[in-house]
């Protein structure tokens, strides 16, 4: 559950659950989080929390609302989101959990009418709660191939346990690299391409074209259409993505080029 | 009278695990002939999930290959009524054996005729369309997040970092009933659809998707394999599925004029 840490000078005054659909904020003592100072307006803020996205919202203050040093009226809180009202922090913590204590993670539910009406500490235990996801989890694995498609049905066994995440790879060294061509023939002959987008195709359609990927191991020519294959260093490729390497030649219908790191 | 679509429709399909999870819930059929193509992401703890996925391929793939031959009734009908009996299948299965209880599966499907696409789709699988250069999301996720987005809370670039995603509001297999969402569209030559699970469009912006199919819609195979790679080479969170459908040139339905039919034999 998302909660939030309310502060003061950098002193930890005490941590609050983001258990109610509507938790108010203000200085009047009806509010589910009192702060008793004038620089703070009776009704202050809102936040409206829905399963596990929550949003803050300004009431009108007199001295407004602050999020991450932004004046806000209405905001979709972020884990690490800092709320300032008046000399008074709170720290909005929406944490993840690991695969491991969540193998549903991610997984698609059905959103019964139901679920929306109680709280979220009233949830049944099955089916399972929503877990909350984060890029930190993710992590590719460079050089992986892609098989082929899978079966369908099951086997009836129980599955193995879920796989932990990989740990974060290490960037790879292409990842950042941004390659380009230059053309080395013809009436462009001179011309640089620089290869930013994912995928960036070279030729002529319905002669001959080929694509280049950009892709975290690095940039992959593949053929696309015609009757002839690329080449590459003056040998024709098969079927297959074939990876490049700095100052590869490259020819496509006719056309030479270089293909090149060039960052 | 019904006619051999292979001539008409190119289809290819992809589905891959992803990077991270050990099944595969995703289901995908395609039949050309017909022109039919169904994926469906299944919901579910063990194997649940891809029990239910592949029934609803299954029993929807075969039931409505019948039905199409038959030609009784109009598609959106027969959709209606095979859509059914495949969410009775499942919620069946779910309610008589405790290792199935609660399983699910979304869909997205089309039947392709007479130069229209009859549209079914039922949770946040989706279908896009391009055409002449114009990339666009036809059907409208049955989900939280879409609710959120039509009601104003919150933003579409919002959505995408939502934690709440995966909340489907409707689902195949849940409930004794099940409202499935069809629309008919018409087809031009040249156009290209996708079908997807959210294991794509969650790992792949849609600018990337569209140029994927803009760039190589020539080689719908590699487009496939594009796609499937450019989900997982961002993380692979997810299962994920592609159908492809070009539409290579019109079909209309048979039964032309004598002078079209005189015409098409001299050929």
């Amino acid at each position: 559950m998302a909660k939030l840490i309310l502060s003061m000078d950098g002193l930890v005054l005490k941590e609050l659950p983001l258990a109610k659909e509507r938790t108010t904020i203000g200085r009047k003592p009806h509010n589910d989080i009192q702060i008793d100072n004038l620089a703070i307006s009776g009704e202050h803020a809102v936040i409206v929390t829905i399963l596990n996205d929550s949003f803050l919202e300004d009431m009108n203050s007199t001295n407004g609302t602050y999020v991450n040093g932004q004046p806000i009226k209405k905001h979709f809180l972020q884990n690490n989101d800092v709320v300032e009202l008046g000399k008074y922090r709170l720290k909005y913590i929406n944490e993840t959990p690991t695969v491991a204590q969540s193998p549903d993670f991610e997984k698609t539910m059905v959103l019964r009418p139901d679920m929306m009406r109680k709280a979220p500490a009233d949830a049944p235990p099955a089916p399972a709660p929503v877990r909350a996801q984060t890029d930190t989890q993710t992590g590719f694995r460079p050089g992986q191939s892609m098989p082929a498609g899978s079966s369908l049905g099951g086997s009836g066994l129980p599955p193995p346990p879920p796989p932990l995440a990989p740990p974060p790879p290490p960037p790879a060294a292409s990842a950042n690299q941004v390659g380009a061509i230059q053309i080395l023939n013809g009436a462009n002959a001179g011309r640089e391409l620089e290869l930013t987008k994912t995928l960036t195709t070279l030729g002529k359609p319905g002669l001959q074209v080929a694509v280049i990927t950009r892709r975290p191991q690095g940039y992959f020519i593949t053929h696309v259409e015609g009757a002839n294959m690329p080449v590459v260093n003056g040998r024709q490729l098969d079927a297959q993505a074939h990876p490049l390497e700095d100052h590869d030649v490259i020819e496509i219908a006719g056309v030479k080029m270089e293909f090149f790191i060039k960052r | 009278m019904t006619r051999d679509l292979g001539q008409a429709l190119q289809m290819v399909s992809r589905t891959h695990s992803g990077m991270v999870r050990t099944h595969n819930e995703d289901a995908v059929f395609t039949q050309p002939g017909v022109g039919l193509a169904i994926l469906a992401d299944g919901m579910g703890g063990y194997n649940a999930g891809e029990v239910a996925s592949g029934m609803a391929t299954a029993v929807i793939g075969s039931e409505l290959a019948q039905g199409l031959l038959e030609a009784k009734h109009g598609v959106s009908q027969l959709l209606e009524s095979v859509i059914g009996r495949a969410n009775n299948a499942i919620y069946q299965a779910a309610e008589s054996q405790p290792q199935y209880s609660g399983m699910g599966t979304t869909l997205v499907m089309a039947v392709f005729r007479d130069n229209h696409i009859s549209v079914a789709h039922i949770g946040d699988s989706r279908m896009y369309r391009l055409r002449d250069g114009a990339f666009e999301c036809v059907t409208r996720d049955h989900s939280l997040l879409q609710e959120q987005i039509d009601s104003g809370m919150i933003t579409e670039e919002d959505a995408r970092r939502s934690q709440n995603k995966n909340l489907v509001t409707r689902a195949l297999g849940v409930d004794p009933e099940v409202e499935p969402e069809i629309h008919t569209y018409d087809v031009v030559p040249g156009d290209v659809y996708l079908f997807c699970s959210d294991g794509l469009n969650d790992m792949v912006e849609n600018d990337d998707i569209a140029l994927t199919l803009q760039a190589l819609s020539a080689n719908l195979d590699l487009a496939a394999e594009q796609l499937v790679q450019m989900a997982n080479d961002n993380g692979g969170r997810d299962n994920v599925s592609v159908i492809l459908v070009r539409v290579l040139q019109a079909f209309p339905a048979t039964e032309r004029g004598w002078l079209a039919r005189l015409l098409a034999w001299l050929k």
